[in-house]
């Protein structure tokens, strides 16, 4: 039985269709999902999503942040922003990374809550870059 | 007595009145397709993201550490309006109904001893309530000039609430928009954001509803969602408003 994965941005549903499997970037490290996989709610960090059907890898999404809900037949992907991941572009890392360091430069250390947050714009933009450039 | 020379010239004026009103219509009939096709865009991450946050919010809410966001300051004194309205006018009552609406909601509040602050989306909700608040805008803002709004410009709105909440300015915010009813009719409605209210499931014919394991732990995950939930309402009243006003023209 096939999983049926949703990929949604806020501005529209990006992707929805049956899939084997799909590796999405969880905030606490890399999950795989298959079907019939124990109900989740999990935050994302900034990554790849890796989708796989008939047996092969087909084109994946890079995702900034957001949620996934997965249940034994559905995993829907709340993305902040997506990006497929042929349209990255270095430029728009590396612009991206500056403005995150300048956010970290200006953040209230003693909020933790905002430094987390300000460290993930950076991890999140270097994932990009690293993605961009290779 | 009207003479043959001034009722031509009435007929011409009426005429070319009536070029510009029926152009109008035009631009707006397929601005409008433009909106309606937005919206309908916007809804599936607004309807999951409101599933996420009723499985998540019951079990942190009577945490006595839950984000500000959810319960508020706990207090009642202070309260935020965010009126959304059109850059332009010639959109029938459509500005001034959320104008109006605004104006009661502030008089019955101070009635009741209360704070009350303003903050505007568009121009025309400036201008309208100027002079009644004169010196407590909370902020406003203005999309002159802009094509289509974007959720990047609904996030940077729920971002100054936020930062506005954290400086303790306000404890309850409220949002009004003319929500899009049908291409003829919108509804002025008031919409509470802080404290957040916990979206309803439907609960017939969902059956019981999953035992969801949560990573990070609830707390930490809802600290990222709320910010994003008042981003997609946000979001959402901007496009209903931006349907809305082609649809009154």
């Amino acid at each position: 039985m096939p999983l049926a994965l949703e990929l949604i941005s806020p501005e529209r549903l990006l992707l929805a269709k049956p899939v084997e499997m799909v590796v999405i970037p969880a905030a606490e490290g890399e999950l795989g999902v298959l079907p019939g996989h124990a109900p989740m709610i999990v935050a994302l960090k900034g990554g790849l999503i890796r989708i796989f059907e008939h047996g092969q890898e087909t084109a994946p999404f890079f995702v900034t942040s957001g949620f996934a809900e997965i249940t034994p037949e559905r995993c829907s992907i709340l993305a902040t922003e997506a990006i497929a991941r042929e349209a990255l572009k270095k430029s728009e890392a590396e612009a991206r990374l500056a403005a995150a360091k300048n956010a970290w430069e200006a953040v209230d250390k003693n909020d933790p809550f905002a430094r987390d947050q300000a460290m993930a714009a950076i991890a999140t933009a270097e994932t990009m870059l690293r993605l961009a450039a290779g | 007595m009207a003479n043959l020379k001034a009722l031509r010239i009435r007929i011409n004026s009426v005429r070319s009145t009536q070029k510009i009103t029926s152009a109008m219509k035009l631009v707006a009939a397929s601005k409008l397709r433009r909106a309606q096709a937005q919206m309908e865009a916007a809804r599936p991450y607004a309807e999951r993201l409101a599933h996420l946050l009723a499985a998540l919010a019951p079990q942190v809410a009577s945490s006595p550490t839950a984000p500000a966001l959810l319960v508020g300051t706990r207090q009642d004194r202070t309260h935020l309006l965010v009126a959304v309205t059109a850059e332009r006018g010639l959109a029938g009552a459509f500005n001034a109904n959320v104008g109006r609406t605004v104006r009661q909601l502030k008089a019955r509040l101070e009635a009741e001893g209360k704070v009350v602050k303003v903050a505007t989306i568009g121009r025309k909700g400036r201008d309208f309530l100027r002079r009644d608040v004169a010196g407590r805008f909370a902020f406003e803002v203005s999309f002159a000039g802009k094509k289509q709004i974007t959720f990047e410009d609904a996030h940077a709105i729920s971002e100054r609430i936020g930062a506005l909440l954290a400086a303790g300015e306000f404890d309850v915010c409220t949002l009004i928009y003319n929500r899009f009813v049908s291409v003829i009719s919108q509804q002025t409605i008031e919409v509470p954001l802080i404290p957040t209210p916990i979206p309803a499931e439907a609960a017939a014919g969902s059956g019981p509803r999953a035992v969801y394991e949560f990573e990070p732990e609830e707390e930490t995950l809802l600290a990222a969602l709320l910010p994003q939930y008042l981003a997609t309402q946000i979001y959402r009243a901007l496009i209903e408003s931006a349907a809305g006003e082609q649809g009154a023209r």
